[in-house]
This record gives C-alpha cells, structure tokens and sequence, in this order.
C-alpha cells in the first residue's frame, strides 16, 4: 500500500509542474494586465507597480523566481488586494470551503444513498421511478438556479432560514449546504442504484438470503459494501469539484469562501492569485482521487490483493 | 454502517432543528443598537487612501478618515472639516489653513499641519504607485515630485506655518481645489503607525489592518474579516462626535446585485449599492418609498477610433450619433430614470449646464451619411461596437445597433470581451466604436472635458483639436470669474459636440435600496456618503417583505 501511494504521489510532480508552467505562461500572455485601469494609469505608477511585482522582468525570470518562491510556499502578494499575501487569502478562507464542501457532502451521501438503495430495491417500480427521477432533475438543475428558489421559498416566502451569511446567524449554512450538494445527491443517487442492482444479482447475497438473513441485514452487511463502490470512486473527485466549484454558491449565499477568490482572480488578472489557487485545488484534486483509490481498496478485498505487495 | 447512517442522518436534523426560528433580523436588531449594515459591492482592496480608487474602499474610508475640507452632504459645496476655515489669496493660488486644535487621531494624538504636509508627501511619492496622485497636481511642483524628476519635497507648494496652519500654492488658480481636497486621495494618514509597520512608499504593509489602523473620521475601524465584513464603530476622539448618532456600520461585500436585493429584502441590508434593472419597476410600484433613484455625475458614452478611415469623416460621425434614439433608449431599455446625454457634462454640474447642437434627426443623419459617400448606407464598411462584457451594456449595443440598421440601413456587429481585454484593446486603439463611461472625480466641468486634450490619457480616440485644448488649458484657468470660466467651456464642449469623437449617450443615475428607518441620508451628484449624520429611526410599521 505504502509503494502504491508513494508512486501516486511520485506521479503528482510532473502532472503539478506541467499545470504550474501552463497557467503561469498563459495568464502572462493573455490581454490586459492586472494593472490595466478606467482611467489611464501615469506611465511612472505603472512602473512602480510593475516594478514592486517583478513585472518589468522578462517572462522566464518572473517565472524562475516564482517557483523558487513556491518551493519555499510562499505563493507571493496578491495584486488585487495589494495589503494581502495570497497564502494569507487562501488558507484564511479554506476553512469555510472546506466547511461548506463538508456539510454539501454530508447531504449528497445521506439523500443520495437513501434514494439510490430504495429506489434499487424496487427497480421498474413506482418506488424507483420516483426518486430517480428527482435524482435527474437534481443532475440537471444548476445552482444557480436552485439556489434562488431555495432562498425565495424558505428565506423570502416562508421565513424559515437565514438567507446569507456563513456562521452568522443559526441555520445559514443550511440552504448553501442544500444547494452546493444537491446535484452530487443525484450522482451519487444514480451511481449507488446502479451499483446495488449489480449487487443484488451476485451470488453471495442469494447465499445470504438462503442462510435466512433478515432483508434489511442482506443488504447493510453484504449488499451495501460491494453496491457502494461506484459512489466511493466518485466521492473524491466529487469533494475536490465541491471544493473548486463553490464559487456560484458562495456567491449566491454571501459566503466568505475560497471559490470567489478563483473566479474574481481571473477576470482581475491577479496573477498569483490565479496561480496559487489553481495550484491549490489542483493538489486538491490530486489527493483527493488518491484517497478515494486508497478507501476503495481498503473496502474492496480483490482490489486489495491487486495492489497488495509485500507492505499492506 | 447503519449506525453511521443514523449518526448522520442525526446530525443534519439538529442542524436543521438549530437553523429554525432564526431570531432577529439585522434591520431590527441594527436599529436597536444603532448599527448600520450597509451594502458595498466588493471587498475592499486596501484600506490605504492613498493606495485604493474603487467606490467600496471610499466608502469605507469617508467612515475612517477626514481631510481638510468636507462638503455639504446635498449641495457638495465646500464645508470646514479638520480645517475650521480656511483664507484664499487674491490670484487665487496660495490658501491657507487653520486646523481646528480639536482634531485628533483616533489614538488620541493631536492632527497637525505636519501630518498633512508628510501624508501629502508620502502620497506623491514614485515608489507608492497612488493612481490619483493626479489630484494633487494643481499644487506647485507636485506633478514634478509624484514623477520623480524633483526629489526636494520643500520645493512643492505645502508648507507647514505652524502646528495648525498649512500653506498650499498653486501652479495656476484653482477653483475646484477645495472639491479636491475632500477626495480620500488627500486626506492624511497617522504616520507613526505607517511607520510602525513598514517604509511610507510601501503599499502592501499591515497598518491597515484591524487593531492597526489609526485615522480621524468619525468612526474607527473595529474588524475587517475578509470576504464578509468591514466593522467600524464611533471614533470617541472625532472632534464632532456629538453629531455622530451611529454607533457602528457594517460594510459587506455585496457582489451579486440580486442576492443583495434577497438581503434586502430579508431585512439584512439597510441599503443596497445597487438595484437589479428588473427590480426597479417592482419597487417603484409597490414599495416607492425603499427605492432612491438620484441624477449622478456620469456619462454613459461611446468612443470613435478617429484614426480609421471612415471614422475619420466628421459627417459620419455625426449621422452615427444623429440617429441614436435616446429617449427611446433611456426609457424602453434602461428604465431607471436616466437621462438622455447630448453632451459630455452632465446637467447642472456645479451650475454647469452645456447646450448642444447635437440632436435625434435621422433624416439629416441620412443626408449626412450620403455627402460622406454612403448613400443609403450602402458601401458603409462593417463597424463594430467593443463593450465589456456586461448585460446591460449588450441591451444598449444590440439597440443601437438596430437603430443604426433602420434609420441608416448600415451593418454593425456588437463584440464583447472580459474587462481587462476590452481595457487593452480601447488603450491600445484597437477597436472602431468602443462603449465607455465616465464619472466625475469632482463636481466640475474640467473633470469630464480635460480628458480630450490631445493625447490625454483618457482620450483614446485619436482625436485633437487645437482650439479646444486651448480654451481647457488656457482660457478656462485664468478666467477671473465663473462666467467667463464656464464660457469657456462652453466654447470647448461646443467643438467636442460639432466634431463628435465620442457619442453622449445617456446621463446615469444612482440607484439604492433603502430602508424607512435609515435617516439623515442626503443624496448628491457625486453619490458621496458622509456617515457622520445619519441614522437610524425605527419604524412602527411591521416588517412586510415584497413579493415578486
């Protein structure tokens, strides 16, 4: 196990280093830079600007001493918000992220296995039909939009819960958690369907049934391991998405999190910003399809043995 | 796993169990505590005043730091602020200033004339970068400092008579310069605490962060948590805090316009920095009194790239801008109250109002367009119009567009780009037709007519007219009264409307949110917020949310 994640690992470097070279080259060649303004900017403070950022170096320099100061885990001032390093916006608001990643998969699992396992108990029946549908309707309803409605429905009309905010006032990471979650509920819905009508056709859930195994233990003991397997696969990727994809949420609820950073950072030009969150939720990603690869070997014993070796 | 289940499924319902009957909105509970929770668009980028140019950070800042002169919050006219008076010389040039020996820094210290003269220096210096060093240039040599080609700051006009007496002179008389002197730009900064945390030419110190910050406003800052709130509370040391009624404001970062109206509506948000275009008829017919439309000291415009060919002919130019509706405009796309913009002034700046010969005729706009060589529009080379992207600035293209299409029988393909594309291609000349604005950095004409002297900065139409940078440079400034300056102007904006680099669209308006209990809220051209008087009073009326 350990020779599997160190490879994994191993195999990071170059993946992260080409998406550091890529963004880095790209961003410096787009049109418009960070310091492009209204109102016309005098020569001599675009050159103080660009002079306190490195940006009256040539490209390749810039480019040398920013990795020399990412080895070192400074990803530089941010040129946006000229009083803040980008460490410091990162990891100030990565917990609330990670937070609202949390809670958003809390609700996809919980609704979405529930919905998935009832509605593969039944298949073709009403039983199925109805929560698969749900689950389709969750796939293609954007937050954006559900978002909005949740808000109007219990915020405006039924005055149940806060409609912004995060921490604030009690209840306001509810709607934000039901929203950001709710399209990956309907994934996860779909994939443990599949997943347990695949199940529940092998042979040792008949041997199961034949031992006289009450249904409910058929299918927590033995069906839900093997039928929950797609899910897992699908969990890791999912958080990092959760993670990078908060920005339409964030902003809809008036969150202080990392994903308004992402999107403002570009349309700014805020070259470390965009550099360090990319390289932040690509580590993200990276770890996260890695972890969800170690879980499902662990659950899953012919995995296991595949990548067994001499270590596990 | 079934026990993990029920832990989970546990944990959501006492989360959802906590979140109900969520207690007291902001509204109430802010005019309970004399709290305001203010609207403001963006997070802050700094809190440096000499660092910032976005409207959230002046916000902020008129909360936290005073200059020499305010303004009277309804006329703008100039009123004392930590100067109790002030005297002019007779050319106009040299005034100077009587500190109110009741000034203090929120610390506590005393604010002297020393603290002016080092934070206006400090202002100017190269290695800051202050994008509104500009401001200062009326004073003698301060053009001269801020491009570092003088290095002796005695040698600029600010001189320090005593610990409350400051002397400025000016290179040519001024009669703007008191509006200036109100621009966060120049107001003073606590200089022991700059000092504390880093060099005065550092932009990126932490001397503004909450706990750090020192300043002279009426209030003070209390807590800044990044992405979610600017607190500031009442500065006991301001030298009117008996007029000061709040206690506190709450600045958030409102960068959605319709989820800034939900917290509006949800009685989060006591004011709003703006209103989303298809709400406004809504409160206009249901809640009139929540909704503040207000004339606003910007133009919406469009530029011409002059270097081109076809863009070059002053007849097209003028059948362009001819056949632009703009009543239409203003009424069946915008909605909001703005008006339609003949010239580049808007109305009654300062008394200023431009006429224009520029009028809405498509028959001469017709007529025009064929003694130009494209009768019929026909030949009239495929144009196009460059706006950031943005939907209102696409309603008003595609309008125009189509305008331009009936009266003149032309074709005009709209282009978008993000912001920062769409800056450089207007810098860098490459476009035909290009959307624009521009808001006047004070209440005077020279702030929306000096930006098309040949080769300003702001021009970027390739325009030049020799008389008219002859009146903004010469005749306006030593005029010897108002009518003889405004004349000047006049004459000016007279060329700019006869040889149309630009098209005046429309005039903006400032639109809010507010809610019945906010008082002592003046509005003013500019859209400047003066804290000090307002507040708040409750209404009896009980909440009643609008429903869409």
């Amino acid at each position: 196990m350990l020779k599997f994640i160190s490879g994994r690992l191993l195999q990071a470097i170059p993946v992260l280093f080409i998406v550091i070279t890529a963004t880095f080259f790209l961003i410096h060649s787009a049109p418009g830079g960070p310091f492009s303004a209204d109102r016309a900017v005098p020569a001599q403070v675009i050159k103080a600007l660009n002079a306190r950022y490195h940006l009256d170096q040539p490209v390749w320099q810039q480019y040398l001493t920013y990795l020399g100061d990412l080895a070192q885990g400074d990803f530089g001032p941010s040129f946006k918000f000229p009083g803040r390093s980008v460490n410091e916006m990162i990891f100030g608001s990565l917990g609330t992220t990670a937070e609202l990643g949390l809670y958003a998969m809390l609700v996809a699992v919980i609704i979405g296995v529930l919905a998935g396992v009832v509605a593969a108990l039944k298949p073709n029946t009403a039983q199925d039909y109805v929560p698969m549908s749900v689950a389709m309707v969750g796939i293609c309803m954007p937050s954006f939009l559900l978002g909005p409605l949740l808000v109007l429905v219990f915020g405006i009309y039924l005055e149940w819960l806060p409609i912004s905010g995060w921490g604030d006032i009690p209840g306001d990471k509810i709607l934000p958690a039901i929203t950001l979650g709710a399209s990956y509920a309907a994934y996860i819905a779909r994939l443990s369907r599949g997943g347990m009508l695949e199940v529940m056709t092998q042979d040792y859930i008949r041997t199961a049934r034949a031992k006289g195994l009450p249904e409910h233990i058929v299918i927590i003991k033995h069906a839900l391991r093997g039928g929950l397997m797609p899910v897992i696969a699908f969990l890791g990727p999912a958080f990092a998405g959760l993670l990078a994809g908060s920005f339409v949420v964030e902003t809809i609820f008036q969150i202080p999190g990392l994903g308004r950073f992402y999107v403002q950072a570009a349309f700014n030009r805020d070259y470390t910003m965009i550099m360090g969150t990319t390289i932040f939720f690509s580590v993200t990603i990276i770890l996260f399809n890695l972890l969800s690869d170690i879980l499902a070997t662990w659950i899953n014993p012919k995995l296991r043995h595949q990548s067994g070796g001499a270590e596990s | 796993m079934m026990f993990k289940t029920q832990h989970g499924l546990l944990c959501l319902l006492l989360l959802i169990l906590t979140a109900c009957g969520s207690g007291e909105s902001n509204v109430s509970k802010g005019n309970r505590e004399g709290i305001l929770h203010w609207g403001n668009a963006a997070e802050p980028q700094e809190l440096d005043p000499h660092v910032v140019t976005g409207v959230p950070e002046h916000n902020i800042i008129m909360a936290l730091i005073e200059g020499l002169v305010s303004k009277n919050p309804t006329t703008l006219e100039p009123i004392p602020a930590v100067a109790e008076s002030w005297s002019v010389s007779e050319d106009g040039r040299v005034y100077t200033f009587n500190i109110r020996s009741t000034a203090r820094w929120s610390n506590g210290d005393p604010l002297t004339a020393e603290d002016f003269a080092w934070s206006w220096r400090r202002a100017l210096l190269p290695e800051l970068g202050n994008q509104y060093a500009y401001m200062y240039y009326p004073i003698v040599n301060a053009e001269a400092f801020a491009t570092g080609e003088l290095q002796d700051f005695s040698q600029v006009g600010v001189k320090v008579i005593s610990p409350l007496s400051l002397q400025v002179t000016l290179t040519h008389p001024t009669p703007f310069f008191l509006q200036l002197l109100d621009h966060y730009s120049m107001f003073p900064v606590h200089r022991a605490t700059i000092e504390k945390f880093g060099q005065p030419g550092e932009a990126n110190t932490l001397w503004t962060r909450a706990g750090n910050f020192v300043g002279n406003g009426p209030f003070m800052l209390e807590q800044w948590d990044l992405n979610k709130v600017v607190k500031v509370k009442k500065n006991p040391q301001y030298w009117d805090a008996s007029t000061v009624r709040l206690n506190g404001i709450y600045f958030y970062p409102t960068e959605n316009v319709t989820t800034e109206e939900r917290m509006f509506r949800a009685e989060q948000l006591h004011y709003t920095y703006d209103v989303p275009i298809e709400k406004i008829a809504v409160y206009q017919r249901e809640k009139p009194q929540q909704i503040k439309i207000s004339p606003y000291l910007g133009t919406y415009f469009y530029r011409f790239n002059t270097r081109l060919k076809h863009l070059s002919d002053v007849r097209v130019r003028k059948a362009l801008a001819m056949s632009i509706d703009r009543k239409s405009l203003v009424e069946n796309v915008l909605k909001a109250g703005q008006l339609p913009a003949y010239t580049i002034t808007p109305p009654n700046t300062l008394g200023y109002t431009a006429s224009s010969q520029l009028r809405y005729d498509p028959a001469a706009a017709r007529t025009l367009l064929a003694e130009a060589g494209y009768k019929d529009g026909e030949g009239f080379p495929v144009t196009e119009i460059l706006y950031n992207t943005h939907e209102q600035h696409r309603k008003v293209a595609v309008a125009i567009q189509q305008m331009w299409k009936k009266e003149l029988n032309i074709n005009v393909r709209i282009h978008n780009q993000d912001w920062k594309v769409y800056l450089d291609s207007e810098s860098s000349g490459n476009f035909q037709i290009s959307r624009a604005s521009w808001i006047g950095d004070y209440v005077d004409p020279n702030s929306f007519l000096d930006m098309w002297l040949t080769g300003g900065g702001n021009n970027r139409t390739g325009w030049s007219n020799k008389t008219f940078d002859y009146l903004i440079q010469n005749v306006a400034p030593s005029a010897k009264t108002k009518k003889q300056r405004y004349a000047a102007f006049q004459e000016a904006e007279s060329i700019l409307t006869d040889e149309l680099p630009i098209i005046p669209i429309y005039t903006y308006v400032s639109k809010h949110l507010v809610h019945p209990s906010v008082k002592g809220l003046s509005s003013n051209i500019l859209d400047t917020l003066y804290f000090k008087y307002m507040y708040l009073e409750p209404e009896s009326e009980p909440r009643s949310a609008i429903k869409p």
